[in-house]
């Protein structure tokens, strides 16, 4: 195969991978640049940037996407290992290093994100640990002096048809010699052994037993920790300081001034955190002091009244919004959210004149070590970042705007010693970059027999990658797609179809949330067939099925999760099902929720069965794991979570005041997946789009009461 | 000087009595596995014992747990509880990115060290102050029962 470089035969083995003897198909922790000018004009293909063979068998897979709780740490191993034919058991992750070799494979920089790791990954790896399986092939037969066709390798050994043996780890070093095979034919997917076996996580052991290191577990010699004061207002500036009280607190080294704030360093976080509210600082007044939740709502409610960009248009909606014999319209309308994942932002930096090493959970290595190195005066090759366990990413640690990375390499600069930066949870809550509110208005028209004729759909809300390099790739015509997707790919026949947009620009840092603009639109779309199947009155599974003729994979799961949850049969008093149906990242997902209200209008979610159909997979034990999540995550959001802002301020703080799911109120959750060859898709996020139209669409079937903004307020389904 | 006893190790410690024990166990005696979440008693990401009792360290003085016996995650192995937990974690596949682990960990031991056989209701009220942003919970719950099996069988899973 053309671009398949055999790294290991290089003479730079010496640089890096220091393993205890056994060295094989050796690389690279630390790529001088020659080589990383060489890897840079190959295709993303060098199979020894993947792999290490140790004289004691094991295989170290280096894995380029960041564990942060999809399992990426399992599933990515799964593919090599197949190809490689490798013992399950001897099979170690380590994380990349930065280099161009980890680039993801479609999106060209080093990254985890948009549910695309596995499928970027599929091909790459599989020929990757073929790759690795013919020279270790190769290497046996020239020690044994026969032809190779006649050898064949298992579970981590080569075999010989005369019965001789040779174990990875004897033939390791004699493998890195060996040409890289120029022709490498994949497994027939019905010979896989590991594919597609329900497996365990690799990283339970350690997460169970304390040793897990996460970002705020690094730690450098004479490192001190910084918190940080962040204005009040985003935007904000410090116009004066007083800083005499921080400095008398027992334990503070140093306060110094970064772009984004005032950092207080210490030898440790309480006397960094009791330092830092001791500051004294008057911030200057911004335009964003006057933002408040309610003055956004009404502004995008009169945008929604107006004509935005339009994302797709069909047929003639006004003329059969005018014409039709039944007409609804409806506005929806979700909150901004934190991402709060469980581990607070932070970064640990140690800065010297010609090297920078960062210690951090990221999503975002490309970007964050650019960005550091121009903070740094550095060249990105002399930036190294150590990618540590991710307690939680959901998309906020994959900023272009680098915004923990750059903070802490500002402040390292500026304190002259190894730093580490730890946002307080509050920080956390009150810094920004969240899911965008959204505010949506819809008519919809329906013909005689009830069947959709017109569908009009204007969306509000902040374009999360304006301003950002992915503004270029991502909006086109004024349209931001991550702010229309799942909207203006709306399945459902409708002869007459709009959706538009209005991106406001508002003062409030916005970021990719877990299922991006699908954490919205699905609520909305969903919700709203649910509205025109009771006008219609019809049943709205029945309903949705005659308008997804030409879906059959939205049909699939659909029925799947219909059938399984057991829709239209008998419940005990007080419980009623919701379905919903949605495709994001390249995989379908339907969920049917079960709800009770209580006379209060406490929503209680009882069960979810949920279906996916994701094409190819690799480890369905992680699917399962994914769904569950997802279905947590997204009744959070459903039942929870808001951010607002009064005067500026984020209102929340800490989970007393910004509420996510508890253990109590986790329902049984049911997952069936579709097993088929359609191309492998995304599975981290798809399963919360469903999540909250199906339960509402419960809570509609219970009560009668459509909840048409999130979280549902009691008020807005108690029973009157 | 504060004597504290963690994971049966007798330390000495010349700090300030307000210091959260959270950031004593980390920061002096760099063990990493006890994790913050909050810092106000809402996530139990925190959670050791102090004495057996399950407890948040991030809101705890470390002066009020002086001569007191203390075990976090790395030194919950030693005991029974423990360990099933550890096991039964494993074997349900619990942890995802694993942060609130140690935490969950740490409550589930100390809830079946007192109570082996914990009913769904038993486990709502014992685990419920035990956040996790990914959403395992279906796991844990079952995780905990497969642990007291574990125990009822005497350690074999
Ligand atoms: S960190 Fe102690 S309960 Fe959250
Ligand atoms: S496993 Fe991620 S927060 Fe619980």
């Amino acid at each position: 195969m053309k671009g398949i470089v055999n790294i290991s035969r290089r003479d730079f083995l010496k640089t890096g991978a220091a393993i205890s003897g056994g060295l094989i198909l050796g690389l690279h922790l630390n790529l001088p640049e020659s080589v990383n000018a060489a890897a840079q004009q190959t295709p993303p293909l060098v199979p020894n940037a993947f792999i290490r063979i140790g004289s004691d068998d094991t295989v170290t897979i280096i894995v380029n996407h960041s564990e942060m709780g999809q399992g990426v740490y399992t599933s990515l191993p799964m593919l090599v290992a197949e190809e490689l034919e490798a013992d399950w058991t001897k099979i170690r992750v380590e994380s990349a290093p930065v280099d161009p070799v980890y680039n993801h494979t479609a999106f060209g920089m080093q990254m985890t994100g948009g549910s695309t790791s596995v499928w970027s990954e599929y091909d790459r790896l599989r020929k990757v640990g073929a790759a690795a399986r013919e020279m270790l092939i190769a290497a046996a037969a020239e020690t044994w002096k026969v032809n190779k066709k006649g050898c064949r390798a298992e579970k981590g050994v080569v075999i010989h048809t005369s019965g001789k043996k040779l174990r990875y780890g004897q033939v390791a070093d004699k493998a890195a010699a060996m040409p890289v095979p120029a022709e490498i034919k994949l497994k027939d997917p019905g010979k896989y052994k590991i594919i597609g076996r329900p497996t365990r996580r690799l990283d339970s052991p350690e997460k169970v037993n304390g040793r897990a290191m996460f970002g705020i577990d690094a730690s450098v010699a004479g490192m001190l920790t910084a918190v940080i004061a962040h204005p009040p207002v985003f935007g904000g500036k410090v116009r004066s300081l007083n800083a005499d009280k921080a400095r008398a607190v027992a334990g503070v080294k140093d306060v110094v001034h970064a772009p984004s704030g005032v950092a207080v360093l210490a030898t440790g976080f309480w006397s960094a955190r009791t330092g830092r509210d001791a500051l004294e600082i008057v911030w200057d007044e911004n335009p964003n002091a006057k933002l408040s939740t309610s003055g956004m709502r009404e502004q995008y409610a009169a945008l929604a009244r107006t004509p935005g960009a339009v994302a797709r248009k069909e047929g003639d909606p006004e003329a059969a919004l005018a014409k039709a014999a039944k007409r609804l319209s409806v506005e929806y309308e979700v909150p901004y959210l934190a991402h709060a994942t469980m581990e607070p932002l932070n970064c640990t930096v140690d800065l010297k004149p010609d090297s920078c090493e960062i210690w951090v959970g990221t999503q975002f290595q490309t970007v964050d070590r650019n960005a550091a190195a121009g903070i740094a005066g550095l060249k990105p090759e002399q930036v190294r970042i150590h990618t540590m366990y991710l307690g939680g990413g959901f998309g906020r640690r994959a900023n272009p705007a680098s915004d923990f990375v750059s903070e802490a390499v500002h402040v390292a600069k500026a304190a002259r010693v190894p730093v580490k930066v730890i946002w307080t949870r509050e920080d956390d809550m009150r810094g920004g970059y969240y899911r965008p509110m959204w505010y949506d208005r819809i008519e919809a028209a329906l013909d005689e027999k009830g069947d959709p004729l017109a569908w009009k759909h204007t969306i509000v809300g902040q374009s999360i990658v304006a301003g950002t390099p992915f503004e270029k790739v991502l909006v086109k015509n004024g349209i931001d797609n991550t702010s229309v997707e799942g909207a203006a790919d709306l399945p459902y026949a409708i002869p007459n179809v709009i959706v538009d947009l209005h991106s406001p620009a508002i003062g409030v840092p916005v970021l990719w949330w877990r299922s991006v603009g699908h954490s919205h639109t699905a609520f909305v779309v969903e919700s709203l067939i649910d509205e025109l199947a009771h006008e219609a009155k019809k049943d709205p599974y029945e309903y949705r099925r005659g308008l997804l003729a030409k879906h059959p994979r939205h049909l699939g799961v659909l029925r799947l999760a219909a059938e399984k949850a057991g829709w239209g049969k008998a419940l005990p008093p007080g419980r009623a099902l919701g379905i919903a149906v949605h495709e994001s990242f390249g995989s379908y997902v339907a969920q049917v929720a079960e709800v009770s209200v209580s006379p209060m209008g406490e929503v209680r979610v009882h069960k979810v069965v949920c279906a996916v159909d994701c094409g190819m997979f690799v480890n369905p034990e992680t699917i399962k794991a994914q769904m569950e999540s997802a279905i947590a995550f997204g009744l959070s959001a459903t039942l929870h979570s808001e951010i607002t802002l009064e005067g500026g301020q984020v209102q929340q703080s800490n989970f007393h005041d910004y509420k996510v799911l508890r253990l109590n109120e986790m329902p049984e959750v049911e997952v069936h997946i579709v097993r088929n060859t359609e191309k492998p898709g995304g599975i981290g996020e798809p399963g919360v789009p469903p999540v909250a139209p199906a339960v509402c669409n419960a809570v509609f079937m219970l009560t009668g009461k459509r909840v048409r903004r999130l979280p549902v307020r009691p008020e807005d389904v108690k029973q009157t | 000087m504060i004597h504290l006893e963690v994971n049966g190790k007798r330390h000495d410690l010349d700090i300030g009595p307000d210091v959260p024990l959270l950031w004593v166990i980390r920061e002096y005696l760099k063990l990493s596995g006890t994790k913050y979440g909050c810092g106000m008693a809402q996530c139990g990401a925190c959670t050791v014992h102090v004495d057996g009792e399950p407890t948040r360290s991030c809101v705890t003085p470390v002066s009020s747990v002086s001569g007191k016996k203390i075990t976090t995650i790395e030194g919950l192995g030693a005991s029974r509880a423990g360990r099933a937990v550890q096991k039964a974690w494993t074997a349900e596949d619990v942890p995802q990115c694993g942060y609130c682990q140690s935490g969950q960990v740490m409550q589930a031991a100390a809830l079946l060290a007192k109570n082996p056989g914990p009913t769904d209701t038993d486990i709502d009220a014992s685990l419920s102050g035990n956040l996790c942003r990914c959403g395992t919970y279906q796991r844990i719950r079952k995780a905990v029962h497969r642990a007291a099996g574990i125990m009822a069988k005497g350690g074999k899973p």
